[in-house]
């Protein structure tokens, strides 16, 4: 198994923040279109991290127009420039696969706050 | 020249190309091998050389094998494969062959190896047939089916597939591209999968199906 952690520790990224379930992310994507390289910026709330090693993955989810659109990125990957982490959401469970059958205002997760001192 | 090596399957992973898209690779712990024996025309009327690889201790192997070691004058090794090749005299008894000496990145290979031994097994999951219905008065559930029919021809054609040992058998999967290969940590990482459980002992040579490109060429 060592050998295969060998062969992931060049690719492994060090430069992303620390995720968590919940957490609103944005995302910035590389996008290639023929020769030209453009920067597209997925939102959403993070609800399941798949994986482990280079094989990572997670699930982003955001209702836009009124339709859910879920993207599953692996997390290691150069297409991703950055992740930035908007705000935290309190959450009780590891998957938030429930937030697919809620609408509107009960899609919302409460905010989670810093500690306080 | 003939390419061939040795090696232990570690496992499986993905890594990303330089487009950024993940490949499926298997990593094989890759050499290095002891040229054991070298066979001659004169001799044995062919051209090949035998390598070990993966050392164990000695009463690990049996005594024929012991012997071959002893006369080359190298340690006992797990695996013990001969490759033919062009001419031996590139190759003394004893030399040691580095992964990064035979395969470069882009090469395309065949990988040989013992699949992982699946016991008995019967037609659905020998040979992907159907079954039958589970329910409703059904009585046939994952039989063989129909097997040599009545009076005409009376009796089971050759072929007829049925129950019987699966895996455990020789195994080659051909058109492998090597993605990486590392001579300082003996790492050679192959696209797709390869046959045998992690561990395994496996021969790397170079395809023998000859690529679209190299055909060009």
């Amino acid at each position: 198994m060592d050998l295969i952690k060998a062969v992931e520790q060049s690719q492994l990224r060090t430069d992303l923040p620390k995720l968590e379930i919940g957490d609103y992310l944005k995302v910035s994507l590389r996008i290639t279109e023929g020769s030209r390289e453009r920067i597209q910026v997925f939102e959403g709330t993070l609800i399941a991290m798949k994986g482990n090693g280079l094989s990572e993955t997670i699930t982003v989810r955001r209702v836009s127009y009124g339709v859910g659109v879920e993207r599953v990125l692996p997390l290691h990957s150069p297409k991703i420039d950055q992740i930035e982490v908007v705000r935290k959401g309190v959450v009780r469970r590891a998957k938030l696969y429930y937030l697919r059958d809620r609408v509107g205002k009960a899609a919302r997760l409460k905010e989670k706050l810093p500690a306080r001192k | 020249m003939k390419k061939f090596m040795l090696g232990k399957k570690a496992g499986m992973t993905q890594i990303f190309d330089a487009s950024g898209i993940a490949i499926p690779v298997t990593v094989i712990e890759c050499g290095p091998v002891s040229v054991v024996q070298k066979k001659t025309i004169e001799q044995d009327s062919y051209q090949a050389v035998k390598v070990g690889f993966d050392e164990v201790k000695e009463n690990k192997v049996n005594k024929p094998d012991m012997g071959q070691f002893k006369k080359a004058g190298t340690k006992p090794f797990r695996g013990l494969t001969e490759f033919r090749v062009e001419d031996t005299d590139a190759y003394t008894v004893g030399q040691e062959i580095n992964v990064s000496d035979m395969f470069q990145v882009g090469d395309v290979v065949d990988v040989h190896g013992t699949s992982k031994g699946k016991g008995f097994q019967g037609n659905v999951k020998r040979h992907g047939q159907k079954g039958g219905h589970e329910d409703h008065g059904s009585k046939y559930h994952r039989q063989v089916g129909s097997m040599g029919a009545s009076a005409s021809p009376s009796h089971i054609l050759k072929g007829k597939k049925m129950p019987g040992q699966m895996g455990n058998k020789n195994i080659t999967v051909m058109n492998l591209d090597v993605v990486l290969v590392d001579g300082e940590r003996n790492i050679l990482c192959v696209k797709g999968a390869i046959p045998g459980s992690r561990g395994a002992v496996v021969a790397i040579t170079d395809t023998k199906k000859v690529s679209k490109l190299a055909k060009k060429a």
